[in-house]
């Protein structure tokens, strides 16, 4: 397929601006008017909107095909959401508004307060952010929460904790926020190990990080004793939360003894992202980090009337501009409102139902690390495939293109060898499920008959494989025209 | 899987080696760790001069799969990097052993070299991971 600019045509226009004035040139200081060309390509209307318009054909995403990319949570983002994010009201309104003319925009702050509330609730924690563009800038915020507790306490902390299956923003985050980090195995069970985990804990460390469950799918069954060291050291405990869909309504982080969470907006309470559109990493935190969490913060007056507080005691300051991505609060405040506690508990159960109906029917074709019901996804590895059939994670990852599915997630978690990590999520059906459970079989089955033919797969799709290694070593950014 | 490995090379848990020539360790990455990474698009140049500890930090390595670390097998200066690989970073994977060494160590503390595994050792170790 042509690029635009290989489809332009010199002379060719779309609009017609007509002819300038007589003498406007003469008007205009020479510093002002372009000289040379503007690099723009040169197309008719029809040829703008046939090249987008094909181009929107070969996007691959959730509203075509089933999206089972593990830790991504690539569920269905209902319609109404779009549109209620669209309401003239909300999609209209400058955030200059609320410092500008606080009664202009009552329902926008009451929407931010009351979705803080319901975060608060959901996640069993007493103060909430609105401002973290997205997860690792939720992180971020917590790191600096986490820093300014023991700044003011003086405790003299230098590290974070974070087990080896983390996201790779966790040790990054800890890092930016000027700690040194720990890493801690994980144990056959899959969760991080405890006894390596004591040894490690001293009064100079600052918190830990932990997804729950974690990146194996997994909900560690040593939750309880690790939060009881890290308490005894006055470590805080972070709350990963890129897999809060699989326990809403089951397990808060505040009860189990976290004392701050970031939430993918954008996962858990299904709005579009990953190139569909930006994320909100809300965070919420514990009674005693309230103090210190970035302002403004909408606030309800006696006379119910809803305002901005910027008086935080020891405030860590402003974390974005505004409130963060108002439209991704008012898609997971309407899908929070349109499911209740129940649509909630529901979700959070088909997610993991899915997700096991997946790992049992697999289990026989595919190496799974940790035999143990999972939560909302399941992680297996392509390591007898490898040894006996020289077919990589890659390969299957290529062959379910061809087959019109979304690959899983693969090579992460690093823990585990030749990774394929698989989220089905609970928006989809079991005929979805078992037409992937099909797919995985035969792609199995083909590795073993017939390995070469998985090695250059894709073959019938708009770009067949591509050259990853060279598109990596020949760095090539520009457009040429 | 099949890994090479060569005898008088001494070799770490984490994958590295090094070739002792008098008090210089020449320090790459081993079959196993080119094979288990893919392909090598990136070996980032370490800051010759830099001091460095025994099984600590010594610079990234980036594959098609992921970025990982690489560590020192030996106290040391670094004395040379191997600037083929900011072209050919497919050498580490095409000759890991030779011409795809990453740098050349001055060694500070040659009774080290006792921390270290042979080939024998390794080769057993290497086996019990798979």
């Amino acid at each position: 397929m042509k690029n635009i600019y290989e489809k332009s045509v010199p002379g060719r226009r779309g609009v017609d601006p007509g002819t300038a004035k007589k003498e406007t040139e003469k008007k205009l200081a020479d510093r002002y008017r372009r000289i040379s060309d503007n690099g723009l390509p040169e197309l008719s209307e029809l040829d703008v909107i046939r090249h987008y318009i094909r181009l929107s054909q070969l996007n691959f995403s959730v509203d075509t095909h089933f999206y089972p990319l593990g830790s991504c949570t690539m569920k269905y983002n209902p319609k109404v959401n779009e549109a209620l994010s669209s309401l003239p009201g909300f999609a209209g309104t400058h955030p200059f508004m609320a410092y500008l003319d606080v009664d202009a925009v009552q329902g926008s702050l009451e929407l931010i307060y009351s979705l803080s509330e319901l975060l608060a609730e959901i996640t069993g924690m007493k103060g909430v952010t609105t401002q973290p563009y997205a997860g690792a800038h939720g992180e971020l915020t917590g790191i600096l929460l986490m820093a300014a507790y023991h700044g003011t306490k003086g405790n003299r902390k230098k590290y974070v904790i974070v087990p080896d299956e983390a996201h790779g923003t966790n040790p990054a985050s800890a890092a930016m926020g000027g700690f040194s980090v720990i890493s801690i195995p994980v144990d056959r069970d899959g969760g991080m190990d405890v006894n390596i985990f004591r040894e490690k804990m001293s009064d100079e460390v600052a918190g830990v990080m932990l997804t729950l469950p974690n990146t194996l799918g997994l909900f560690p069954r040593n939750i309880s004793e690790i939060v009881k060291i890290a308490k005894k050291h006055d470590a805080l405990l972070y709350n990963d939360g890129a897999n809060l869909n699989a326990i809403l309504g089951k397990a808060r982080p505040g009860d189990i003894g976290f004392d701050i969470v970031h939430m993918n907006l954008h996962k858990t309470f299904a709005t579009p992202h990953g190139g569909g559109g930006p994320g909100a990493g809300v965070v919420a935190v514990s009674e005693k980090l309230v103090d210190f969490l970035p302002v403004p913060i909408v606030t309800k007056t006696k006379g119910g009337a809803y305002t901005l507080d910027f008086k935080v005691k020891r405030s860590i300051g402003r974390v974005a501009s505004f409130f963060g991505n108002f439209a991704v609060l008012v898609r997971a405040y309407a899908y929070i409102m349109m499911l209740g506690r129940e649509g909630l508990t529901d979700a959070s159960e088909k997610a993991v139902l899915n997700a096991n109906y997946i790992r049992v029917k697999l289990k026989k074709y595919y190496d799974a690390p940790f035999d143990r019901n999972c939560m909302h996804e399941c992680v297996f590895s392509a390591r007898r495939q490898v040894q006996k059939y020289g077919v990589h994670a890659i390969d299957i990852a290529k062959a379910l293109i061809e087959r019109g599915i979304h690959p899983p997630t693969i090579y992460f978690p690093l823990v585990v060898d030749e990774a394929l990590m698989i989220e089905p999520t609970e928006t989809e059906s079991k005929e979805t499920l078992d037409e992937f459970i099909r797919a995985m079989v035969e792609i199995a089955e083909t590795a073993e008959k017939n390995p070469g033919m998985l090695k250059n797969a894709p073959e019938n799709t708009p770009v067949s494989r591509p050259d990853e290694t060279k598109a990596a070593r020949e760095l090539k950014l520009t457009c040429n025209r | 899987m099949d890994i090479t490995v060569l005898d008088g090379y001494y070799y770490t848990k984490e994958h590295e080696w090094a070739r002792i020539e008098g008090t210089t360790a020449t320090v790459g990455i081993t079959d196993y760790a080119q094979q288990k990474l893919g392909d090598i698009t990136y070996v980032d140049p370490p800051a010759i001069g830099n001091e460095l500890k025994q099984f600590e930090f010594l610079t990234g390595i980036e594959s098609v799969k992921a970025a990982s670390d690489i560590y020192s097998p030996i106290s040391g200066k670094i004395a040379a990097y191997n600037s083929a690989l900011d072209e050919n970073p497919e050498l580490v994977n095409k000759s890991c052993y030779t011409d795809g060494w990453i740098v050349q160590v001055e060694i500070s503390d040659p009774s080290e070299i006792k921390n270290l595994m042979d080939a024998a050792a390794y080769r057993s170790y290497a086996a019990g991971l798979e």
